[in-house]
This record gives structure tokens, C-alpha cells and sequence, in this order.
């Protein structure tokens, strides 16, 4: 049963069908991250994805961008609260990236530049639900906001879109990451509200 | 100190700190203590049934159903207005907490500490700093607060007083300075920054809260000067 606050309300935004419960809109674009915003020079920028076997699939700027890329137009959901719908990206489909990987392992942990770290389920990444993306809003991605590039899962929290992402390393069991360590949900479903454990 | 659902919490006091910001003292029964620089989640509900929810950091720390919050008002925001300009003792709201292990500082850390606040980015900082001064650690903390004015800086009189004591205090003025004051008014500078926080040598760990464009200055500029971006930890307010 909530407690009802005296003289609240007034101010009320319309509810939004596309809101998830607790959060609100914004129409800026908040920066939120650990630390100081690392800035990757593109021919020093690489991502892979690592397997149970110890085989991996590496990819430079150049071979990344030339890889078969999509337009993504979609809600972002962040933990503390802030929404964001409708915004544009572009990137490659995790689906693009893992028809050249073979792996029987279900978890993934995402690796940054700047050493952050995030755990995903493979089946949240898969199916056209995830990204690596490298432009927003038809312009390169700004450091503060992940680039050169970052993962994208916009049906979870986004601290799980690593931002800075630079690899993928496949894992047995869903080990936590950096702000799973710290006190956030495993999984991070904004409609579920799964924003602390 | 594992999260637990919404808190019943009734307002205790509240007190203005400038114009626009105000502290709230809130009882929380059930409240399993906190941590210095952790935050908590509020949830307003009004009597239509519909609810609100913010994050804050709190000024407080240690055990205790006691809990100090600073809230600035946003402009057109939806909470921070209702908790400065409406809410009174007496009052009841929810809350959820503590949060966050990672923006927090440990008594038992061997390392001084670089404390960067820009504007309301005070308030987990001070509960370091409060902590701080209440333990037996022997490591020096250093604070650089960035206000627009001396009337803007939240808690002003409570830290002149703890550097009188023990907090290493550098003012920055981004809009208007007392009268007199030798250092130019305006946004810091790289070399402001180096010139009021600890060198790499002393190995510090910096904890930089504030608005995002001041974050991202600040902690560039502790990169810039040579820390290890990992001892540099950040918060940013949105927007």
C-alpha cells in the first residue's frame, strides 16, 4: 500500500503508454558512467567476441563498419529512471556477428575500453534485439555516449549497452558485472522493474 | 545492507541551504543504515494514485533510521519542486535504499581522497567528508567545490567548518566571487583543476559528482594531469 504524499500531484506529466513503471521522459540525452570517458582513437579500435574455446572473432574499424549494418529507431530505458523514446541508431545485429561464432555457452560478458564490464544473457542479444552501434541521430557516436561504438539492448536497462564496448567473451554461467557487482539486477528488465538485486 | 522494498518515511525537519536547495531530515523506520556517497530511491504518490519515483544521494551515513537528503530545485522538474517548495515536516513519502556500493568511500581506505563537487554534486561528497571527519582515519581529504556564487554552494557554512578542521577546501566560482577573491571567475580550467587536487604522486581516489558537462571537465582534466582513470570514480546528474 503506497503512502500518499500531501500537496503531490500538480505537476503531473501525462502517463505514456510506452513509459515503463518509475519512469519518466526526458528529451535530452543523459550521460551516465563510472568514470572519466575513455576516447579510443579508430585505428586502435577493435572488437571481438571470444568462445568457450578460446577462438576468436576480431574485427577492425574498418572491417567493423563494412560489415552489413541496420537502422534502428527505438526507447531507451535508464535505471535512474530517465526515458528516452524514439531515438535513431546505427549498427551491426548481434545476429551479423554470431553467424561467424560457434559456442554452446548461454551468457555473455561484455567487455569496455575503461575496463567496465556487464553480463547478458546470449538469447537477450539475439534475434534482432541487440546492436553494436556506431552512429546516433545519423552523426558518428560521441565518446560521452559510448563511441566509437556500444552495445545496444534497448529491451534492458542501459547499463547493460555497454557503452565503449571493445568485446564479448562467452561464459557458462551469468556471472555478474561491474554494476551487477554493485548492487543492480542480474537481468535489468524495465518493465519487470528488475533494477536492484 | 541488502535492498529491501519501499520504506515508509516522514519528513523530520527541512532547512533552506541557499535559495534553491533545501535539506530534509527524514525518519525511516526500518532504515538499515548507509554508506558515505550512496543514494536512495523516493517515491511520491498523490492521492489519485499517481506515483513518482527520483533518485537522490544522501548526506548522511552510518546507522540510524535518520537520513539527510540536499535537494535543488530543477527547474520545471516534478519532485525536486515538491521537496523544496511544498513539502513540510510531517509529511510522508517512500523510500527505497540504500543504493550503490561503488561511489563510496571506506574508513579503512589507505588513500587520501580528491572530493570534485560541481553545484548539488555536494551531497554524497559531504557525507564523506562527514564521515571523515567523524572517523579515525588519517588520510587528508582535499575538496574543490565549483559553486556559480558563494550563495549557491549547499552546506557552505558545514564545510568552512569542517576546513577549519579537517577537509583541505579549494572554492571555485563560476559566476560571481566575494569580493577581492584572486582567482578569475568561470568554468574550471585543466590547470585550475591540477592546481587544487592532489598530484598522481599521492595516488589519490577521486570522487567527482555533479552535472554532466562539469563531470566530464573534471575527470578529463584528472586524466589530463596523470591520474589512472580507474581511481577516478564519477556521478553524474542527468541532463
Amino acid at each position: 500500500m503506497a503512502q500518499f504524499t500531501r500537496g503531490f500531484g500538480s505537476r503531473r506529466r501525462d502517463a505514456d503508454p510506452d513509459l515503463p513503471p518509475g519512469q519518466y521522459l526526458t528529451t535530452d540525452f543523459p550521460v551516465l558512467s563510472a568514470g572519466p570517458t575513455p576516447r579510443i582513437p579508430l585505428s586502435e579500435w577493435s572488437f571481438s567476441i571470444r568462445t568457450e574455446t578460446g577462438e576468436t572473432a576480431r574485427w577492425s574499424w574498418d572491417e567493423f563498419t563494412a560489415l552489413p549494418s541496420e537502422e534502428v529507431s527505438t526507447d531507451i530505458h535508464c535505471v535512474t529512471r530517465w526515458s528516452k523514446l524514439g531515438t535513431s541508431w546505427r549498427g551491426v545485429a548481434l545476429d551479423t556477428l554470431f553467424e561467424e561464432v560457434e559456442t554452446s555457452f548461454d551468457y555473455v560478458m561484455a567487455h569496455s575500453y575503461g575496463g567496465y564490464t556487464t553480463n547478458v544473457p546470449l538469447e537477450d542479444l539475439l534475434d534482432g534485439k541487440a546492436w553494436i552501434a556506431y552512429e546516433f541521430d545519423g552523426e558518428p557516436l560521441d565518446p560521452e555516449h559510448g563511441g566509437p561504438a556500444r552495445l545496444l539492448v534497448p529491451h534492458l536497462y542501459f547499463w547493460k549497452s555497454a557503452k565503449w564496448v571493445r568485446g564479448l567473451v562467452m561464459q557458462q554461467h551469468d556471472d555478474p558485472g561491474f554494476w551487477e557487482q554493485n548492487g543492480y539486477h542480474l537481468r535489468g528488465d524495465p518493465w519487470l522493474e528488475e533494477r536492484y538485486w | 545492507m541488502r535492498t529491501t522494498g519501499w520504506l515508509a518515511a516522514r519528513i523530520a525537519a527541512v532547512r533552506p541551504t541557499t535559495s534553491h536547495a533545501r535539506v530534509l531530515t527524514l525518519d525511516v523506520p526500518g532504515w538499515p543504515g548507509n554508506d558515505p556517497g550512496q543514494h536512495l530511491d523516493i517515491r511520491l504518490t498523490a492521492e489519485d494514485g499517481y506515483q513518482a519515483e527520483r533518485s537522490y544521494s544522501i548526506a548522511s551515513s552510518g546507522p540510524g533510521e535518520r537520513v539527510e537528503l540536499a535537494v535543488d530545485t530543477v527547474p520545471d522538474g516534478e519532485v525536486s519542486p515538491y521537496l523544496v517548495d511544498v513539502a513540510e515536516v510531517g509529511d510522508m513519502l517512500e523510500v527505497k535504499g540504500p543504493l550503490g556500493a561503488y561511489f563510496v568511500w571506506h574508513e579503512s581506505d589507505p588513500d587520501p581522497v580528491q572530493l570534485v563537487a560541481g553545484g548539488s554534486g555536494i551531497v554524497p561528497l559531504l557525507a564523506m567528508a562527514r564521515a571523515h571527519d567523524r572517523s579515525e582515519s588519517p588520510v587528508p581529504f582535499r575538496l574543490l567545490y565549483s559553486v556559480r556564487s558563494p550563495d549557491d554552494a549547499l552546506y557552505r557554512d558545514e564545510i568552512l567548518d569542517l576546513a577549519g578542521r579537517s577537509l583541505d577546501l579549494t572554492w571555485a566560482y563560476t559566476r560571481a566571487a566575494p569580493e577581492g577573491w584572486p582567482e578569475p571567475v568561470g568554468r574550471l580550467t585543466p590547470d585550475r583543476v591540477a592546481a587544487a587536487t592532489w598530484p598522481p604522486a599521492r595516488h589519490p581516489l577521486t570522487f567527482i559528482c555533479g552535472p554532466t558537462r562539469f563531470v566530464e571537465a573534471a575527470a578529463d582534466a584528472m586524466v589530463a594531469a596523470g591520474h589512472d582513470p580507474a581511481r577516478v570514480r564519477t556521478e553524474r546528474f542527468g541532463g
